[in-house]
């Protein structure tokens, strides 16, 4: 694969497996702080929060497929390494994600929507049409272009201009994401400025 | 009469030329700014969108829809679903999607591309004459 993701994933550079996942623990419990711990943000949202929470649960079911596709790909035998160990690293990302927001959503007073079964996803992302690395990267792609334009997109619609900020950032990952994976791909950069989110 | 004909034939093929152009656009508007929730035809974090025109929002068969979709009764054309994407809760205030398309030109292509692969056909808008 190509340098960027030979980059990430040696030498000095990379941390070993265990360093990194408990690098990922840290990571994850920062974000969860950052979205969820701040009490005072939560109890300062006066009024109606439920809009709110609906928007959150809907980024959580994109969580909770990109997790379950990462799981897919990586369960597929289709992955090498050091492409295996990005799909990981993603995936605990979007793992990340997934506890804040939930934490979030339940200090607002909401139910997080559940997860469904890996087959129900394997079902609806079309699993059993990957053939080779590619089509896995592909799809991973996809969706994290598709994630990005989705966090872009509902920041007007957020009450709270602290969680409109949290969906920023969610993005900023899924960007850092996508543009691994494209390059991974051998795709060219995005043509031009402002190409996300228009 | 011929100039007219040659004309007309003209008008139509730019019209069907831009219609394609516009089918094409929105599918790859399609692509990077729905498929994140949203698959022809499957249910995901969003419903199924294949057939959406002429269906009766909130009726995608077997998705989970939220209390206020459910409740909806409209049927989907071309202008409300211009409007959804424009701001989804004035269409039906409660609902879950919240995501915009601020251009309009992108949500034309973007209806047009679901238009063309819609394939459910809304109901007459009156009725069969009687048989003699």
């Amino acid at each position: 694969m190509t340098s960027l993701i030979h980059t990430l994933t040696s030498g000095a550079a990379a941390p070993s497996r265990r360093a990194f996942m408990g690098r990922t623990g840290t990571l994850s419990a920062v974000a969860v702080a950052l979205l969820a711990g701040q009490d005072a943000m939560a109890q300062g949202m006066g009024g109606d929060t439920s809009k709110d929470v609906g928007i959150l649960n809907v980024a959580l079911g994109l969580e909770h497929e990109a997790i379950n596709a990462y799981q897919l790909g990586a369960g597929s035998g289709l992955l090498q390494k050091p492409v295996l160990d990005v799909a990981v690293r993603f995936q605990a990302d979007h793992k990340a994600h997934r506890d804040a927001l939930i934490a979030t959503i339940q200090k607002l007073g909401g139910t997080p929507v559940m997860e469904k079964k890996l087959d129900d996803y394997a079902k609806a992302l079309k699993a059993d049409t990957l053939r080779n690395q590619g089509d896995v990267l592909d799809l991973a792609a996809r969706l994290e272009l598709g994630a990005i334009n989705a966090y872009l997109g509902v920041i007007p619609a957020f009450g709270n201009k602290d969680l409109a900020k949290v969906a920023g950032r969610l993005a900023a990952d899924e960007t850092m994401h996508y543009t691994l994976l494209q390059n991974a791909l051998g795709r060219p950069l995005p043509a031009g400025a402002l190409s996300f989110g228009a | 009469m011929r100039l007219f004909c040659v004309l007309l034939l003209g008008v139509l093929g730019l019209s069907a030329g831009a219609q394609a152009q516009s089918v094409a656009r929105g599918q790859a508007l399609f692509e990077s700014r729905c498929v994140a929730c949203h698959s022809l035809d499957a249910n995901r974090v969003g419903p199924a969108l294949r057939g959406v025109v002429g269906r009766t929002a909130g009726k995608a068969k077997d998705y989970f829809y939220s209390e206020a979709m459910a409740a909806a009764t409209h049927v989907w054309d071309v202008p409300q679903l211009k409007a959804w994407l424009t701001n989804p809760e004035t269409v039906v205030p409660g609902q879950d999607m919240n995501y915009r398309l601020d251009i309009a030109q992108d949500r034309d292509d973007v209806v047009a591309y679901l238009a063309s692969v819609s394939t459910a056909n809304p109901a007459p808008p009156f009725l069969p004459l009687p048989r003699k």
